[in-house]
């Protein structure tokens, strides 16, 4: 399954990948009308400062702790992608503490989001991926995933 | 500080109904002109340090941001123009020499514009490169005179070092120094992809490259930085340089800042030391001189590597030319005043040397008229900018042609010619880490892979279309060339008749 890949050699933490994805997932065609004047809540976040940084989203794991760990069953995989069902979701965030990645975040209303790959947003393909200026973050498959 | 006496050059134009605060602008400008009022929320620009480098311009998200070049000027004055009067304000204020980078900007002549090809028509037919195979290989090196036989009258077929190149185009010399690590990785791969070659300029050859030898032209200059028995044999060929096309006559000076690390070590002189390039090579001051160092190199690496002499396009190169080529070097690469630099004196490189055209073509007409023409090879470079004046120079005389500006801007750079002061965002001409990892050889490699093989597929398509199917029945071929409002003196040094003739 493909996933997407950060490489922090050639991440420059310039914060696109973030804001990509904010827009990808509010569902508006025009990108400064969608995030203008707002805090984005983004599903992938760069981490590091300006000697080392590197964007962190969901690693897809095989077997995800946060589903395990979800008192609603709100989380759930689906051809290898981990997804959420937000009308499920109680926001207890118990998959937020769980995560050893650091992946998961409340969205605006405090209910858990987190990346599923753009596959039901509109962009077809991960945002953050196609906007990473600098190919630091890659969509493909390999062999070592957790 | 006193009164600054010039508004900013540019403007920075921002579109506050597009901007979103993503401060993207912020993290990537090197010359820190992009902030967040952090009171109001929106970004605010000082445009006294923007260089035009169309950084912030080109990641920009929401297209919010353009550099214009601002419109407060002095009164207007054919004489005394706007650069001119501020060029004095600013050695009035600092007392020093004013550098530049990049090639001459200057509105001079660019003969390659007034230049056509021709096309086939009717009577010979043109070739379809598509259809019909079409060879744009070349060998630079020394040829032989005449067909030779031993006593049993069996062919000799030795011949000197030949360099092989699939297409007539070399990247020329750029420094591990004046350029970063990423950008030296992206040309020798590129290089190493192509079947072509790279050229280390004077600053050594990091051992990571060392692979990349097949493909790599290890550069003697006059600071002799980085020579070492292995670098002369680790390279295809060895590049002795006399001249540079942007500062004729002049050394080089990488400062000090940039000796750091890997720089200091493969340039093998102290960190932070300046590196300074003397004006001439001190142990040459004839052409009997340059033959020791031409042979010393050969001795060096046992008479299997082409040794080639760059100079600059100077008043009387073809006789320069002609030494040249009678010192024992298998190539000559002459550039022109339009070539590039990481940093040269402004009016050196504005007012120094001559257009590599008119050089190109007197070089080789002096060597055909001495009978030397087969005795080396000629490399021409000095704003080789597109496929077309790749076909030019080869119909004027030239074996093939060094290339650089038009491979960094493959690379990203935007020309705003402020290599000299270290701080590149594209990560090209600086050794800042945080600014060098902008630079990825992986796509680096890829775009100039991509703009060498749409040259080549250009060469081949104007080579079907002049009914020629290989790059060695082109070159010197001026028949191929017509002049368009150029003077009968300068028609008469192009060795072309005029359009109609």
């Amino acid at each position: 399954m493909k996933r997407v890949y950060v490489n922090e050699q050639w991440c420059l933490g310039c914060h696109l990948c973030e804001y990509y994805c904010a827009f990808a997932n509010s569902g508006l065609s025009d990108m400064a009308t969608a995030l203008k004047g707002t805090r984005i809540v983004p599903r992938i976040h760069v981490e590091g400062d300006n000697s080392v940084s590197f964007a962190v989203s969901c690693r897809h794991c095989k077997d995800p702790i946060c589903m395990q760990s979800c008192i609603a069953g709100a989380i759930y995989r689906e051809d290898g992608v981990v997804r959420i069902r937000k009308e499920k979701c109680v926001g207890c965030l118990t998959c937020i503490l769980v995560c050893p990645y650091g992946s998961l975040t409340p969205d605006e209303t405090g209910i858990a989001q987190k990346c599923e790959l753009c596959l039901q947003n509109g962009s077809g393909a991960p945002a953050c991926v196609r906007g990473c200026p600098n190919r630091a973050i890659v969509y493909e498959e390999r062999e070592d995933a957790v | 500080m006193g009164v600054e006496l010039f508004y900013p050059e540019f403007e920075v134009v921002r579109n506050y109904d597009r901007c979103i605060a993503c401060r993207v602008c912020e993290r990537q400008c090197a010359n820190e002109v992009h902030s967040l009022l952090e009171s109001k929320g929106i970004m605010i620009s000082d445009e006294s340090k923007c260089v035009n480098c169309q950084r912030c311009v080109a990641l920009c998200p929401t297209r919010a941001l353009k550099i214009v070049k601002s419109n407060c000027t002095l009164r207007e004055n054919a004489n005394w123009q706007n650069d001119t009067i501020r060029e004095i304000y600013k050695q009035a204020q600092s007392g020093g020499i004013l550098l530049s980078s990049m090639g001459n900007p200057k509105p001079l002549p660019v003969y390659w514009d007034k230049i056509l090809i021709n096309a086939s028509q009717v009577t010979n037919p043109p070739i379809d490169p598509l259809r019909e195979p079409m060879e744009t290989r070349v060998f630079l090196g020394k040829k032989p005179e005449r067909v030779q036989r031993d006593e049993t009258g069996a062919l000799k077929c030795e011949l000197p070092p030949q360099l092989e190149l699939t297409m007539p185009i070399m990247f020329s010399a750029m420094s591990y120094g004046s350029l970063s690590y990423n950008a030296h990785a992206s040309l020798a791969r590129a290089a190493e992809k192509l079947g072509i070659l790279y050229n280390t300029g004077e600053g050594g050859l990091h051992e990571d490259f060392l692979r990349y030898g097949k493909n790599t032209i290890v550069q003697v200059a006059s600071g002799r930085f980085g020579v070492h028995e292995g670098y002369l044999r680790s390279g295809a060929a060895i590049e002795i340089k006399m001249g540079q096309g942007a500062k004729p006559g002049i050394g080089g000076h990488l400062p000090g800042t940039k000796i750091v690390g890997d720089v200091s070590r493969t340039r093998m002189i102290p960190e932070g030391t300046d590196a300074i390039s003397p004006a001439p090579h001190h142990d040459i001051y004839s052409i009997e001189d340059l033959r020791q160092l031409v042979f010393s190199l050969k001795e060096a690496t046992e008479y299997q590597k082409p040794v080639i002499v760059k100079v600059a396009a100077v008043h009387n190169i073809a006789a320069i030319a002609s030494g040249i080529a009678r010192s024992g070097a298998d190539i000559i690469a002459i550039d022109g005043f339009r070539g590039g630099t990481g940093a040269a004196p402004t009016r050196i490189r504005d007012n120094v040397g001559i257009p590599i055209e008119l050089a190109l073509a007197a070089v080789d007409q002096r060597l055909r008229d001495e009978g030397i023409r087969n005795s080396i090879s000629l490399v021409v470079g000095g704003s080789i900018r597109n496929a077309s004046d790749v076909v030019k120079a080869i119909a004027l005389g030239a074996d093939a042609v060094y290339i650089a500006t038009a491979g960094l801007i493959a690379l990203g750079c935007h020309l705003c010619r402020t290599c000299q002061t270290g701080r590149c965002n594209w990560g090209i001409a600086t050794q800042r880490p945080d600014l060098v990892r902008r630079l990825n050889p992986d796509i680096g490699c890829e775009r100039l892979v991509n703009l060498l093989t749409a040259w080549q597929h250009e060469i081949m398509e104007m080579m079907g279309g002049m009914g020629i199917n290989s790059i060695e029945a082109l070159r010197g071929n001026r028949l191929m060339l017509r002049g368009i409002g150029l003077t009968g003196k300068e028609l008469e040094i192009l060795g072309i008749a005029h359009a109609g003739e």
